[in-house]
């Protein structure tokens, strides 16, 4: 375990070094959160009354996509495991006296909180202060908050489970771009980053509650929020651990499928 | 200009190389920004029209920005990814060579399998054109490409830019993508729908305005002004670009090489 945790904290700390870089991200967030928020209030001006998600939970919905953007997006890669598989360095990890699964797991999982540690604090900051309708509205209430930090860790969990499948398909593709990238815009769409999910069409709603996707962002900013009641995200949290069991047994079925006929490319 | 098609039938063959990974990325490409589009039909399903424009309206819009932006991408793309240039040293053996710089950056990147994006920026444009009741004449028409054209200039001009800042700080920067991408999601809807003080900057300092909203107004019949006075507008894009260009000139003179 303490393998784990090490790799962990290396790739954390080798995260943090990039803070010029996160302050232009800061920058970049809060201009698509503002333009993407101007376009909700300019709909809602219109027919408001009577939608399944007020503006003001849209406002939080929003926000805290751009706050927890590197716990979400699904494009985030790390090219490092991609040449390891194509260039067969691959082999030295097998080497290692820790389970591949694991490892790359804890890898990914504090690139993503790194990544989020260095940009929410300012943005969290920026955006409470913004004027009415743009600010970020507090938690619906204090048991919705907390739900809401359990949601979003295991939510987290899930994203990278299902990133483990994406690097696990290269084993057989060889390539990353084409797949990775179907996968990603495919489960960014029905984990509601474009639109939220209560705004999409009822069949397309369907669909969606179908997959794993929207457990990972659009459950627990809706938590936050206040569209999801209490008793109900209880229950949500449950249905999170089931998929991420089922995720992650799947990607280590997969894993060890993938290793048994793996071709160490490059000599 | 045959040295840039020598570039380009270079890149294509080798981008052919991975057929399955080609074909897969255009379909990609074509697919992302339909999401996007998908997501623009979903909010005008729900909420009917916006500030008074309706979905065919705004997805004209959309389709002018979206078609502008993979033109630029396309052949501005050594500007986007010129950071790697700069990073790696290699800037230093383009200036060696006796040919145009700024050309030989133009060649060194060419995504072909943006073709699906820019095919997908014909469709909706297609979509738009088809559902809506406007008297089509020489004018208007000559109005939608001149948008196009400006806008594709727009944004290789923030391109450039971009490229020209990482000769001082050599990794790129992410505040651009406020500029490329960002203006890319805000330009998809009229800007009608934002602050006064967004529409005021996209029109004066970025000139978004002049090439999507102000003659799209002229082009629905939104607005009784002279029709031709809103045809030259989107040429205020060259003058946006002028400087972009003039930038990047002053830059390339006070490059000090990285490499080793």
């Amino acid at each position: 375990m303490s393998a784990y945790l090490a790799i962990g904290k290396i790739r954390f700390l080798a995260g943090m070094q990039y803070r010029a870089a996160a302050a232009a991200g800061v920058l970049t967030q809060l201009f698509f959160g503002l333009i993407f928020l101007m376009v909700y209030v300019a709909f809602y001006d219109q027919g408001g009354a009577g939608q399944p998600i007020s503006l003001r939970e849209v406002a939080a919905y929003i926000w805290l996509q751009q706050i927890f953007l590197s716990f979400i997006m699904l494009w985030l890669r790390d090219p490092e495991i991609f040449s390891l598989i194509t260039s067969g360095n691959i082999a030295y990890e097998l080497c290692r006296p820790c389970r591949l699964y694991a490892f790359w797991f804890a890898k990914l999982l504090a690139t993503r909180i790194s990544g989020a540690v260095l940009r929410c604090f300012p943005i969290l900051l920026a955006v409470f202060f913004l004027p009415a309708p743009y600010a970020l509205p507090l938690p619906a209430s204090p048991a919705a908050f907390a739900l809401f930090a359990a949601a979003l860790l295991i939510g987290l969990c899930l994203v990278v489970s299902i990133s483990m499948l994406i690097y696990i398909s290269v084993f057989w593709t060889m390539s990353p771009v084409g797949s990775s990238l179907m996968v990603s815009v495919a489960g960014e769409f029905l984990a509601g980053m474009i639109v939220p999910v209560p705004l999409m069409p009822g069949w397309m709603q369907t669909v969606a509650y179908l997959l794993p996707f929207r457990w990972t962002t659009d459950f627990p900013f809706r938590v936050y929020a206040g569209n999801i009641p209490i008793g109900e995200a209880a229950w949500g949290i449950g249905v999170q651990l089931a998929w991420f069991a089922a995720l992650v047994l799947f990607g280590q079925w997969l894993l060890n499928r993938a290793l048994r006929r793996v071709v160490v490319q490059g000599g | 200009m045959r040295l840039y098609v020598r570039y380009l039938s270079l890149l294509f063959r080798s981008q052919m190389q991975y057929p399955s990974s080609f074909w897969l990325l255009c379909f990609g490409q074509f697919f992302i920004p339909f999401t996007v589009f998908a997501g623009f039909y979903f909010l005008f399903e729900r909420f009917g029209e916006v500030r008074g424009w309706t979905f065919y309206e705004a997805a004209l819009c959309f389709g002018v920005v979206h078609l502008a932006f993979s033109i630029a991408e396309c052949f501005a793309r050594g500007f986007d990814a010129f950071s790697s240039l700069v990073a790696a040293g290699d800037f230093d053996r383009l200036l060696v060579r006796p040919r145009s710089v700024a050309l030989q950056v133009l060649g060194s990147k060419f995504e072909f399998t943006r073709f699906g994006r820019l095919l997908q920026g014909f469709a909706v444009l297609g979509i738009a054109i088809g559902n809506l009741q406007v008297e089509w004449n020489a004018v208007k028409a000559a109005t939608l490409a001149f948008m196009v054209i400006g806008g594709a200039l727009v944004f290789a001009g923030i391109f450039i830019l971009a490229a020209t800042m990482c000769f001082w700080t050599v990794q790129a920067l992410e505040v651009a993508n406020i500029f490329t991408d960002g203006g890319r999601e805000m330009a998809q809807y009229p800007l009608h729908l934002y602050e006064r003080w967004v529409l005021v900057f996209f029109t004066f300092v970025i000139p978004f305005g002049a090439v999507s909203y102000w003659p799209l107004l002229s082009v629905l019949g939104k607005t009784d002004g002279n029709g031709l006075l809103y045809m030259v507008m989107p040429l205020a894009s060259v003058l946006f670009l002028l400087p972009c260009l003039a930038a990047w000139s002053f830059g390339v003179r006070h490059y000090r090489s990285t490499g080793s």
